[in-house]
């Protein structure tokens, strides 16, 4: 069976797969890793969203091939050990805001918020309408007012 | 060593729906040396006896009025509310597993508020866990109806109180003072001489041999810090770093990922299965078998699982719906439509008609549906999210042909529900799929079949009749025609033991129960007489958030508006003028105020006012609505946008809100559900199947919908029970965009969602394979 390794949360794992299983299902069935979660595994609902040398992907939609050896994926679970202090800003402003519900989306929309907000600072500008209109993570219990209050708070510290 | 302490019933010293006030409370209470004492019969004899609350309460024409469904689960509850334990452990720390499921609405925080309040010690040491499943808790362990904090809000504040009662005792008798003289913070009781000792420490000696039965005082509401006050989610901190547990992220030793290949057709079966030899050599296939509902696979992962759903070869029985379409189900819905009959009233009334449709619409929850089950030769063990489990172990050691005693169940955190998990239907297919498989085994929905296999709200429709004369409504007459709604046996069992028990009421079929116990009319609209008839075609229903009360408001309020043209008047006035209750009045005037209600507004957009009052709440909304073609059309790929609600605010009374924040964002949630199914959110069924697949298909509300502007206003408590919260949002949020499209447009909507007729935003899945391959190229969409 093909083997692949790549730098999962700040430490490097080997997993032997086939190469077209999606990753999502590499990190939650082999690596019991279960902050991102399935909510259609379409690319659609992005409750899996992580981050990949960090920039905001959805492993549901990407073979393990695809991953090189030195590729660096995050998921919620290593957020935080990505700056100082105990947690991420925006997990702060998150738990501020008291953001979540049932909270099963929320890793993604984290992921989402983190990487949205590092490319509206990118390219010089503040996050904005026109930024909340692409995060397409579906929250179905509707907490999307604090998510975009949230956001905002986050984006200050960041 | 600990001790638990459960609590009796209330001592008859106040009534319970009293204003607001200082008085302490009185009531009885045990100790008990063991979790699995039996009721004391005493608590069942009071019960039974409703009628003190039936005293007070004003006549009026629907039955709605005078009790509602979640008094009547109030009362069933009540039966074993000497079950509710809490326990203290020798880390000072304090435990209640609470028989109710946590999906999101914030039960467990509401819990852990009520102990530490009234035992006096920080949140934190509280430790709110979901118990498994218990047949001894009856009517008790059953989440639905909006109605966990209306039953559990005296019990558990009971049991806090003789627990913090008795340690105190304790130190006293320790220290040979008066109890009286000892004071409490943060879990360490205090002696005026300096003496000091923590719970923890005085457990042990606290703990009772045998049954003992003390009396203790409820604290006065005005002495409660956390009570009224908003907390956040005693949870938050576990979600944002992705460490909170659903059904999936338990590792049971063995259970591997399973799915299941499904029907073509809505409850179609397997006939024969073309190529079970060749999907078990599949990459990573371990197990292939065929079940009453389809056929399930097992492998090392979800994605290897997906793979085979889509090789296998399967020839299938069509279900009980066939190929039927929307426009079928319609047509029989009007065929069985109840006449209308308008009594003999004054020849110089005038008769206003209006008829609504509301189309089949999905409560798919974000978590798919999700279970591990572990069936053993002689015993059995199941994880799963399930607000009824007692109803699902009878369920499961019935499908696996064992004793009740041999099936246990454990109830998980949920990622949503709204209404969802009600039903054990993943659970017991997990457990038929283990115990054939004879291994362990992770099941989880697909979306694709979420979405065309699961459980739906049934399609309905609405007509009102009201007859007026000059400033005045003489008759107001509902027909309200549903597919059937499955109230799933627990609930079911409930509504049907205890309707009987009303004063006055006699049960009438479930669902009409249920819905004439959901219904009330908050406006003096004369002779009122709403009634439900229901249609069986065998579909796959469930009771949808807030049940049947978002069509039917949307229809009464879109008729309020309609009579409020007839007579002249403002929306706002015309509601203020005939609405029968003072707290409902207060909730629409500061809504009024809060939203600049009136205010002049472009061609094309308008503001919507309704209101609803149920849980023994009241919930008003008022929105903005843009239906100018620039904003209907604007684009954003792969979406629909359509008319926008720019802004909405909703004022709640719920009598007295517990945590102002966690209601804020029931309230929230529910604005977003109306917003929802009020503009986007449908199924639609064609020829036997329903067309939507992905999340992409179903348009629930998505951060392009959402209002820019939103506010949720709680209202200062006005009684001294808390009301219910989690569903009481979404009827008048829906009925506000409804009359604010009415509004905007100058056509009232007589469909909804109003967009189910435009033409189909997408192209809809194949039905075979089932499931759809994931895609491959995620990493040319990164950001």
């Amino acid at each position: 069976m093909p083997k692949h390794t790549f730098i999962l949360n700040g430490k490097r794992v080997h997993v032997d797969c086939p190469d077209d299983v999606r990753v999502l299902w590499v990190l939650r069935d082999i690596l019991s890793v279960h902050g991102p979660k399935y909510g259609c595994g379409l690319n659609v609902c992005k409750a899996c969203t992580s981050h990949i040398n960090g920039k905001a992907f959805k492993p549901c939609s990407v073979p393990i091939s695809d991953i090189k050896t030195d590729d660096e994926i995050t998921t919620i679970e290593g957020l935080a050990d990505t700056v100082k202090g105990e947690l991420h800003p925006m997990q702060e402003a998150w738990l501020e805001m008291d953001v979540a519900q049932c909270g099963y989306c929320q890793p993604g929309q984290i992921m989402a918020a983190v990487a949205k907000v590092k490319q509206a600072h990118a390219e010089g500008r503040k996050i904005g309408d026109k930024d909340f209109d692409e995060i397409r993570n579906i929250c179905r219990c509707g907490t999307y007012h604090r998510i975009r209050e949230a956001i905002l708070a986050g984006a200050k510290k960041m | 060593m600990t001790v638990s302490v459960r609590p009796g019933h209330n001592a008859p010293t106040g009534s319970d729906d009293s204003a607001p006030g200082t008085s302490r409370r009185r009531f009885l209470g045990f100790l008990v040396a063991g979790p699995t004492l039996v009721a004391a019969s005493q608590i069942a004899v009071e019960t039974a006896n409703p009628t003190p609350a039936a005293a007070n309460v004003p006549t009026g024409p629907e039955p709605g009025d005078l009790y509602d469904l979640g008094q009547l689960q109030v009362l069933a509850t009540k039966v074993t509310s000497n079950l509710i334990t809490v326990e203290v452990h020798k880390d000072g720390t304090v435990s209640f597993a609470v028989p109710r499921a946590e999906v999101g609405q914030g039960i467990t925080t509401t819990m852990a508020m009520l102990i530490a309040d009234e035992m006096d010690i920080p949140i934190h040491r509280v430790h709110v866990t979901l118990s498994k499943a218990r047949p001894e808790f009856q009517f008790n362990q059953l989440t639905g109806g909006s109605n966990s904090v209306r039953s559990l809000y005296a019990p558990v504040r009971h049991a806090a109180a003789i627990a913090r009662k008795r340690l105190v005792d304790t130190a006293a008798a320790r220290w040979r003072v008066d109890a009286s003289t000892l004071t409490v913070k943060d879990g360490v009781i205090h002696a005026s001489d300096g003496r000091s000792a923590t719970y923890g420490s005085l457990t042990k000696a606290a703990a009772a041999s045998r049954p003992l039965p003390m009396t203790a005082d409820l604290k006065p509401t005005d002495h409660l810090r956390l009570v009224g006050k908003s907390h956040n989610r005693i949870d938050a901190h576990e979600i944002v770093t992705g460490r909170k547990k659903f059904a999936m992220d338990h590792d049971v030793r063995g259970a591997l990922p399973t799915m299941v290949c499904r029907p073509p057709t809505i409850k179609g079966t397997v006939k024969r299965v073309r190529n079970r030899a060749a999907v078990l050599k599949m990459p990573g296939i371990t197990d292939v078998v065929t079940i009453s509902t389809g056929v399930a696979v097992r492998g090392r992962t979800f994605g290897q699982c997906i793979d085979a759903v889509r090789a296998l070869k399967v020839t299938w029985a069509d279900g009980p719906v066939g190929h039927a379409s929307d426009a079928d189900i319609i047509a029989e819905l009007h065929k069985n439509e109840l006449p209308l009959a308008v009594p003999d009233i004054s020849p110089l009334a005038k008769t206003i008609d209006l008829a609504f449709t509301f189309c089949f619409a999905s409560n798919s929850p974000l978590e798919t549906g999700t279970a591990i089950a572990d069936v053993r030769a002689k015993s059995a063990e199941v994880w799963a999210c399930l607000k009824a489990p007692i109803v699902a172990q009878q369920a499961i050691a019935d499908r696996v042909g064992m004793p009740l005693e041999a099936v246990t169940v454990h109830v998980v955190q949920g990622g949503g529900s709204f209404g969802r998990h009600l039903f054990h239907d993943t659970a017991l297919e997990a457990a038929e799929i283990s115990k054939k498989m004879r291994k362990p085994v992770k099941l989880m929905w697909h979306r694709t079949d979420d979405f065309r296999q699961g459980r739906v709200h049934p399609m309905a429709t609405s007509r009102i009749r009201v007859t007026v004369q000059g400033d005045n409504v003489l008759t107001y007459e509902q027909r309200h025609t549903s597919v059937s709604t499955d109230f799933g046996h627990g609930f079911g069992d409930l509504v049907s033991s205890f309707a009987g028990t009303l004063p006055g009421f006699n049960f009438i079929g479930l669902a009409q129960t249920v819905f004439e116990l959901s219904q009330n009319m908050p406006y003096e609209y004369g002779l009122t007489d709403q009634v439900l008839n229901e249609v069986d075609m065998d579909f796959v229903t469930g009771s949808m958030r807030n049940i049947y009360s978002p069509d039917v408001a949307t229809a009464r309020e879109l008729m309020t508006d309609r009579l409020a043209r007839e007579m002249g008047l403002d929306p706002y006035k015309f509601r203020r003028k005939f609405l029968k209750d003072d707290r409902g009045i207060a909730v629409l005037d500061r809504l009024a105020k809060a939203g600049d209600w009136g205010r002049k507004m472009p061609h094309g957009t308008a503001q919507g006012i309704a209101l609803h009052a149920e849980y023994k709440g009241f919930c008003a909304t008022l929105v903005e609505l843009d239906c100018r073609p620039r904003t209907v059309k604007r684009k954003i790929e792969d979406a629909y946008t359509g008319p926008r609600v720019t802004k909405a605010i909703t004022v709640v009374d719920v009598g007295l809100p517990i945590n102002p924040r966690g209601l804020e964002a029931q309230m929230m949630g529910g604005m977003m559900d109306g917003i929802a199914v009020a503009l986007t959110s449908s199924l639609h069924l064609r020829n036997g199947h329903f067309l939507e697949g992905s999340w992409d298909n179903y348009w629930y509300t998505r951060q392009w919908n959402v209002p820019p502007k939103l506010k949720v206003i709680v209202m200062p408590q006005t009684t001294n029970q808390p009301g219910g919260a989690g569903e009481l949002g979404v009827a008048s949020a829906k009925a506000a965009v409804a009359c604010a499209y009415a509004r905007a447009t100058g056509r009232m909507p007589t469909k909804f969602p109003v967009n189910h007729d435009e033409p189909l935003g997408f192209d809809p899945l194949p039905t075979t394979p089932s499931v759809p391959q994931s895609p491959t190229n995620g990493l040319d969409k990164i950001y």
